[in-house]
Order: structure tokens, then sequence, then C-alpha cells
């Protein structure tokens, strides 16, 4: 399954100093690790809460530096976006995997599948025996809802405001982070009820 | 994009004062007493979630504002099902009282509110009561319950197989079984939806069910699959879906691999079954069920217990995709997703095959033709690794030849997609997960290490840590020479593949495009053979090439770019595994052959600015290793080790390095490291460091050329010390040295040493040395310890154990 799916920021911004990353959106799916597991038995659940946010932190961090080596790498430059311009924003997106170890930050090892769209990152924490040839698809058919549904490549706060937008999406074509098997029918049927939400 | 603003929405909630949040909570709780829950609500709930999830530390609700969300949870309206359900997922857990709340009022669990009892489960007992409501809701669903409320049943239950599997029982499990069994085989094979059959003259009485249809607009012979589509579906067909979706990890968790007792086992299990086939509750026997094209064998499964009929419904299934996959799809997206259904067939495949071996005989025709099918199409790549998967687990016993798996795998794979980042972690995960494997079964993989070293060369950050794990692996007696060059030389290789690329890419001539003297050069056919040899894809063709220099010129301009760079900074990391493997596998023959490649390469790495010293810092760190623990290498070496510490321009151009050579001479010279060291070779050696140490501090240096650094003349004067204690013919000669020194030193400052607490080190240690070698026994065995002194074994050597020593002196001294 899929364990987290965050949305943060990736390379400079203005908005906030270099280096820093901030995460917009965070989504970890099923019950917290640390309860099931052996050690951290003694933590009370405001520190568990508190471990769970500072591992998606983690998880973003990585995926940050991640796509500023690649771009660094590829010595692409990032053209300026607008809004409608959404398939061609993920046309031109850089993608990568990141390998987690065990322990680091989570209990086993996962892989992060990450998606750059000029600045923003969204990314996908998967247990390493999931299908990442599926996985990939997904993160990039999530991508392309939230960046319409949201407003993402403009310059609103939809993002944080309506943030149950991206969580009806997810129950639908991520539910429980399950990856789907969905033929372009199947994906349709889902999109209209999405839609059907956005519209309200 | 990120904005001003939204950074300041994030600043504001995390940095809302505790009235202001009171009074928001008040008006929310009066807001959510109404009858009608309107826009300002959501809009509300919405910033109450912003505030609680802004930050990471958390905050408390008041009791009665957590009463109306968990109301929420059963509310109509779906908005409100979701932003309850996220707001309370960041509450901490749920009392017992909220649970049971839940339990009455929420009915059959929705998809919400699994979502927060999951994320709020506090043990594997609250894991287990979420199982057995869903499984209860399974079992005896009434007829009115909606279509879609089925439907997060599977992905729920997805979740907790991934973290407590041993929440579901027997009787879970074969319910289960069953069940998938159903969904998976036994689907609707018409459309759903009420869909017609689209003819003219149609009404209600004759629309007829129109049957589903596959990828690439046919009809549909065979069970319903997700590669199969129709106008709509109907709720069994989405179960395949899903059934489908979590079949690889039910099959993973609960299907272990059977051990040896198997043919009384399935002889008791058979008797079993037979009593258990006609309480079988599936739908087999149901009327116009299809009989499946794909397996002619299918008769006898319904008498086979359910865990393995659900292994042959599987089996059936993907021998089923495996063959849908093979039309051509009308939708890009559909064609993606016959390339993910293969992937996931063949690990379903494989799966079952390590569960039951007598599969693997009816499986290997399939996955045969399926790789005779994909192997030419590169695009097929990422297919091809779950393949050679299975070739890997099933071959031997299937007496299969894998030559050619291993050919495209390694040879062929990473030479043509190492920019693929996607297909580089599936290999070089591939080949960690199975590396004892490969050492046993297919132990001419690590021929391959220059493909594999593509991957790094291309994208270094990436995938650098797989290779810290593989790399240990491809040290082999047989590899070790050729893979130290082609790791000093993986910037050019990096370099070389953006050549590679670009000469494809770009037309022959372009007017001040980037990086064109280098392109011209690799285009040039007198240099073709040095960056063929970069782009070999296998070892054994020669450590290394003549005419390293003349590439590393042709380079040069490529020692600023960023992917160069980059692989240029992981280079020191990947070193020191590989020294400090190959201590372990080398003989001394091999590491002495070592040495000499560490002196030669010295002064021939492409010069990218701190490469070239961190590269030095590495070797003499390993040098100083290898000699510590084969010290009869210094004497074996002395010759090449001597020519090196020779040459005075060395002391400036690779200070650490020449540092680390002089100490190892000094140190390790010696009749009791080796017996071969003769009195000659001592002189010889004490001749090529004198005459080093009085050129580098002559008084004859024009002033503002580069001083020696101090640590390389008191290393010069140690050893020199040190090989006079051995020869002590030598002595008058350093002394006379020292004493020189100290008058010199004496006058001021020197032209060779420009800091003053510099040159006070280095007069104190060479006073030392002097007064040392006044009494020659002294010296010697100060300055060339015999090894009993230098590795005590005091606890182990009765005549040296200081417990020993003690008590015979207190006996001795204390009166009885």
């Amino acid at each position: 399954m899929v364990r987290c799916f965050l949305i943060h920021t990736v390379c400079p911004i203005s908005a906030l100093s270099a280096g820093e990353c901030r995460v917009l959106y965070s989504r970890v799916f099923g019950p917290d690790e640390t309860v099931l597991s052996e050690e951290l038995q003694e933590l009370n659940p405001e520190e568990r809460r508190l471990l769970q946010k500072e591992k998606v932190a983690v998880v973003a961090r990585q995926v940050h530096s991640a796509v500023t080596l690649s771009r660094e790498a590829s010595g692409r430059q990032l053209v300026e976006m607008v809004p409608g311009e959404e398939v061609l924003a993920l046309q031109d997106a850089d993608s990568g995997v990141v390998r987690l170890r065990a322990g680091d930050p989570f209990n086993e090892e996962m892989s992060v599948l990450w998606l750059g769209v000029h600045s923003l990152g969204f990314a996908m924490v998967c247990e390493p025996h999931e299908n990442l040839l599926l996985a990939e698809g997904t993160l990039r058919n999530l991508s392309r809802h939230c960046l319409e549904h949201l407003h993402m490549l403009g310059p609103g706060s939809e993002v944080l405001l309506k943030s149950s937008r991206i969580d009806v999406l997810l129950s639908r074509l991520l539910p429980h982070g399950q990856l789907l098997f969905l033929n372009h029918r199947f994906a349709q049927s889902l999109e209209k009820e999405v839609a059907a939400y956005m519209a309200k | 994009m990120y904005s001003h603003g939204s950074e300041s929405l994030i600043k504001q909630a995390r940095e809302i004062q505790e009235p202001e949040l009171q009074k928001f909570y008040s008006r929310l709780v009066k807001l959510l007493q109404g009858k009608e829950l309107g826009h300002e609500t959501v809009d509300s709930l919405q910033r109450l979630h912003l505030i609680l999830s802004a930050t990471k530390y958390t905050r408390t609700l008041p009791s009665e504002l957590r009463t109306r969300l968990l109301s929420l949870l059963s509310s109509p309206v779906e908005q409100l099902q979701v932003l309850s359900s996220a707001v309370l997922r960041e509450m901490p857990p749920l009392s017992a009282e909220e649970l049971n709340y839940i339990q009455e009022n929420v009915g059959q669990l929705n998809s919400q509110t699994a979502a927060l009892l999951l994320s709020k489960a506090g043990t594997r007992a609250d894991l287990s009561s979420v199982c057995a409501q869903l499984l209860r809701g399974l079992d005896n669903r009434p007829s009115e319950a909606p279509a879609h409320s089925l439907m997060h049943t599977l992905p729920v239950l997805n979740t907790i197989l991934t973290h407590s599997p041993e929440c579901l029982t027997e009787d879970h499990i074969t319910l289960l079984s069953k069940r998938l069994v159903d969904w998976l085989r036994y689907a609707s094979i018409v459309q759903g939806g009420g869909a017609s059959s689209g003819r003219f003259f149609t009404g209600p009485r004759s629309r007829q069910p129109v049957p589903i249809a596959e990828l690439d607009g046919m009809v549909s012979g065979d069970f319903f699959t997700v590669l199969c589509v129709g106008q709509g579906f109907t709720e069994d067909q989405w179960m395949n879906v899903y059934s489908f979706s979590m079949l690889h990890h039910w099959l993973l968790t609960y299907h272990s691999v059977s051990n040896g007792n198997s043919t009384i086992e399935t002889a008791n299990r058979s008797q079993l079954s037979l009593s258990h086939s006609f309480s079988n509750d599936d739908r087999s026997e149901v009327d116009g069920s299809v009989v499946s094209m794909v397996s002619a064998t299918s008769s006898s499964s319904r008498l086979l217990p359910p865990k393995e009929r659900l292994r042959e419904k599987a089996f059936q299934y993907c021998q089923r995709l495996i063959e849908q996959s093979d039309r051509k799809a009308q939708k890009k997206t559909d064609t993606e997703l016959q390339k993910a259904c293969l992937v996931e067939a063949v690990c379903i495949l494989d799966c079952v095959c390590v569960e039951d071996a007598s599969l693997v005989f009816r499986t290997f025709p399939f996955i045969k033709a399926l790789f005779g099918r994909l192997s030419a199409d590169l695009s097929f790549a990422r297919v091809l690794l779950p393949i050679a998967q299975f070739y890997l687990n099933h071959g031997e016993m299937a007496a299969v030849d894998c030559e050619s798996v291993w050919k495209l795998v390694f040879g062929q794979f990473p030479a043509e997609l190492f920019s693929d980042p996607f297909l580089a972690h599936e290999l070089l995960r591939f080949l960690r997960l199975n590396l004892e494997k490969f050492q046993l079964g297919v132990p001419q993989y690590t021929h391959f290490f220059p493909n594999l070293l593509k991957f790094l060369a291309w994208d270094s950050p990436a995938v650098v840590d797989d290779f810290v794990d593989l790399l240990p692996s491809l040290v082999t007696p047989a590899t070790a020479v050729e893979l130290l060059h082609t790791l000093l030389d993986l910037p050019c290789l990096s370099a070389t593949l953006i050549l590679q690329l670009r000469s494809t890419c770009l037309p022959i001539s372009e007017p001040g495009g980037r990086g064109l003297l280098s392109l011209d050069a690799f285009r040039n056919p007198s240099f073709r053979g040095l960056f063929l040899f970069m782009l070999r894809g296998e070892a054994g063709s020669g450590d290394t090439i003549d005419r390293l220099s003349t590439l590393h010129d042709l380079l040069a301009e490529a020692a600023d770019w960023p992917r160069v760079v980059q692989c240029a900074q992981t280079i020191p990391v990947l070193l020191h595994i590989y020294f400090n493997t190959v201590v372990t596998v080398a003989d001394e023959k091999l590491l002495a052959h070592l040495i000499l490649v560490m002196l030669e390469r010295s002064s021939i790495l492409l010069n990218i600015p701190t490469y070239i010293k961190e590269i030095h810092r590495v070797f003499s760190c390993h040098l100083l290793r290898m000699c510590k623990l084969h010290p009869s290498l210094v004497v074996d070496q002395s010759h090449e080790l001597l020519e090196f510490a020779g040459i005075p321009g060395n002391v400036y151009s690779k200070e650490e390095l020449y540092t680390h050579v002089v100490w190892v001479l000094g140190e390790y010279l010696s009749v009791s490291c080796d017996s071969r060291c003769s009195v000659s070779l001592i002189t010889s050696c004490f001749e090529t460091l004198e005459a080093v140490l009085f050129e580098i501090t002559s008084s004859g240096t024009p002033p503002g050329t580069v001083c020696p650094a101090p640590r390389v003349i008191t290393t010069l004067m140690s050893a020199l010390a040190k090989l006079a204690s051995r020869s002590h013919d030598l002595i008058p000669r350093v002394s006379l040295f020292l004493s020189k020194l100290r008058t010199v030193t004496r006058g001021g400052s020197v032209a060779w040493c420009s800091d003053e607490e510099d040159l006070v080190a280095i007069v104190t240690r060479g006073e030392e040395l002097w007064s040392l070698l006044k009494a020659p026994s002294v010296a010697q065995s100060v300055l060339t310890p015999s090894p009993h002194i230098t590795t005590p074994q005091w606890h182990r050597d009765t005549n040296v154990a200081m417990p020993l020593q003690l008590r015979a002196l207190t006996s001795l001294t204390h009166p009885q």
C-alpha cells in the first residue's frame, strides 16, 4: 500500500528562505506504525503525532533535495506556468525515485516516487513490493487532478483552504492507500464523481 | 505556485492565540447546532482543519465540538464526513465512549469512519475489531445497501494486512478467499449501468444485456478482468478491480511456501474438501458462469480447499491478463495499464509458483513466450525485470537457459536506459534483493560492473545508496584492479554519457553550443577508442587505457558540468567501501598491485576542484591500512615507493599522499617487518629521502614560492631517524643535518617556513630526534620497536601480564 501522499514546496521560492520546505498537504494512510512496533511503546499520543509529522517532514526534505539535485544535473531551465497549462506542466515535470532505508524514517525500507512541477513537489511513499509502474501512473494522475481542481499553478491558497477536495480525490483514486488498476472507463467513472464533488 | 499569501495563512494558523481560538470553537459549535449546514459551516470546518494540521503540536478541542464532529461522520453529505474525519484524525485517539458512539451510530462502517478508526488505532485489538466489523458487513449484507458501500472494504483490509496480518482469523481468511474467488473469476460479463445495445428501436423491453469488451474494442469472450471495458459497471465488476488490486499482497501475506510433507497433506485435504464442495457457496455452479478458455483444467479445482482454489484462480486471471496485454489498446492510458498489469501478473505467477512448485511447468511456457515477445522492445524494460526474477527463482527447476535474460538485464538495459530513474531504481533493487542468488547461480554478473556503474555515473545522488550495498559484492580478485580504475574515472564516464546523449540529440554543427570541444572530440574518429573504452559494458578487456591523460585533457571542460561534479562527490565514499572490502578478499600480490595503481593514478585524475585532494586523502588512509596489515608490502614495493618519494615536486602537488608514503617507508622498511630488507636498501631509501629534505629546506628557494607543509618536513625527519636507528652508520648524517637545522633557524625566519609556530614545532621535533639518536640502542627500541611491544597482549602473556607483575611487586614490598 501507499503509506503517505504529500504535496510540498520545492526549489527556492521568494516566500521562503533558501532550503526551507513547506508541506502543503499530507495524508498518512493506516495506523501509526510506532503503535504496533515493540519499541516506542512509552510514547504518548501527542508525541506520536509529533513523530509522524516529523517523518513526513523528513520525506519532504529528501524529495526537496532530490528534485534540486536532479534539476541541477539536467540543467533545464524552469519555465513559468500559468493556470490552464496543467497538462503541459506535467509533461515537463521532473520525476524520480528516492530510496529510504529501513529506520530512516519509516520502520521498513520505502520507495518514494516524486514529481516536481515547477515549485511544487508531489510525493508518494510506497512499500517496495508495490507495483511502481502502477504507482507512477497513479501519482501523475493525482497530480494532474490536484493541479487542475485546486488551481495550483496560480497564486491562490486553495491547496490549504480546500484540502477536503484532495481527501475526496484520494478516497476515489487511492482509497486507504490502495493502488488501483483502473482502465480508462473505471477511471472516467471515478473522475466524474470527483468532478461532481468539486463543483459544489 | 506557493505565494506569500499562502505562507502568511500558515503562519496565522500556527500563531493563532488561545482566546481567539476559543471564540472560533464556540462559533463553530453554534454553526453545527443549526439545522442546515451550509457554506459557512464547511468553510469554518476547513479552517479548523488548517489550524490543527498546520502545527506539529497537538491542540485540544472542547468536548462538545468533538461530539458534534463525531455525529458528522454519519452525515449524508460527503463533504461533512470528509471534513470531520480529517479534523478528528489530527486529534488524540478516541476515547472508549467515542468508540462506542461510532459503533452504535455510524451503522455500516463508511469509508471516512474506517479511515479515522484505522488512523487512531492504538493496539492490534483495535485493528481486529475494525476488521471484524467490516467482515460482518461483508458476510450478511442487506440487499438495500447502496452499491458503493462495499468498495472500501478491501482497501481497508489491505491496510490491516500491511500492519497486522494476525488480525484476520482462519475463518476470516477462508471467507475472504471464497469471496475473492467469486469476484475475480465469476464477475458479471455483461455491462452494468443499464447500458443498452445502442440499437435504434429500443424500448424498455428490448434492452438486452450488452457483453463487456476488450481494450481494442472487440467483444470479450472470457471472464471479466481489469482490462475489460463497458459503458457502466456492476458492483461485482468493481469488486473484481479491488480484488485484483490487492491480490498480490494477499498472496504474499497468507500463502507462505509449503514444506515437504505435501502429499499426505493434499490427500487429507482432498478428503476434507469433498465434503467442503457440497457446502461450497461460491458461484462456480451458477448457471451461465464462464468456462474459461484460459484453463481447461478448471473443473477439478472445485475440489480444492479455499486457499488453493484462490491460487488456481489467481493463476488463471494472470494468464488471461497476459493474453489481453497483447491487444492494441485504443487509449494511451490503457497501454500504460497493460504494462502495469503485465508486471503484476508476472509477480503473482512468481508468487504462486514459489508456493506450489508444480505450477512452474504450467507457467514457464507463458513466461518464455512473453519474454520472447518483449525482449526486443526497450520500452518494456520494466516489465522484463519481474520476468527476470521469475527466471531467477524457477529457471533452474525448469532447466531453462537464462543466459539471454542476463545479457539483456545486465548487458543491454544499463547501456541504453541508464537515464531512466525508475528503471535504475528497480534494476538495482532487483540486484540487491537477489544478491545471494546471483553470487551462487550467476557469478558472472560481476563482470558487468562497467555497465552497472553507468547508473551511478548518470545519477549519483539517487543511486549511491544502492551502490553502498552493491559495491562490496562487485569487488573480487578478478575485477579488483579494473574496478579501481573505473571508479577513479567515473566522472569521465559521466561526461562521456552526457556527450553520447548530446551527440544523438544535437545536429552535427551547432554554432556557439556548450561543450563544443569535447563533443567534437567525441565525434572524432581518432579518439573513438578512448570513449568506447569508457562506454564498455563488460570487464576483462583491460584494466585501463594508455592514453588516459589524453582523455582527461579532452574532457577538461566537463569538470564543471553539474552531473560530473555530483558524480565526483560520491567517489570518495565508494572508494572507502572498495578498499575496506578489497583488503578482505585480496592476497598480498594483489594489494601490491593496488599500491602501484594508487601511486600511478595519483597524478592521472580528471581535474575537478577538490576531487584530486579527496582521492589523495582516501589513498593515504588506505595505503596506511594496507601496510599496517601487511608490513612486508613496503619492502616488496620499495622501488616504486622510493621512486614516488624521490620526486621533490610531489611534496607540493601531492602533500597528503607523499607524507603517508614517507611515513610507511620509515615505519616498515626494516628487517623485523620483512627479512629481505637489506642494509643497502635502507641506505638507498635514506639517501633518497635525505636528498628531498635537503632540497625543500635549502635556502636557495626563491621567495614567494609556496612552502612545503610542516608535516612533510617532520615526517621526513622522523623517517630518516627511524632508518638511521636500524643502520647505525647513518646516524652521524642525520645528526649533522638536525644540528644544522637548529643553527639555521636560530637566525630567524627561513624561506621554506612562513609560520613561526610551525617552525618552532619543526625545530623541537628535530631536537627530540637528535637527542634520541645520541643513544643508538635506545633510539632503536623507540623508533623501531619489536612487534611484541607494539602489539601488547598484556592480559594473555603470562610473562608480561600486568596483574601478575603488580601482585608480585605487592607481595615483595608488603611485609607478610
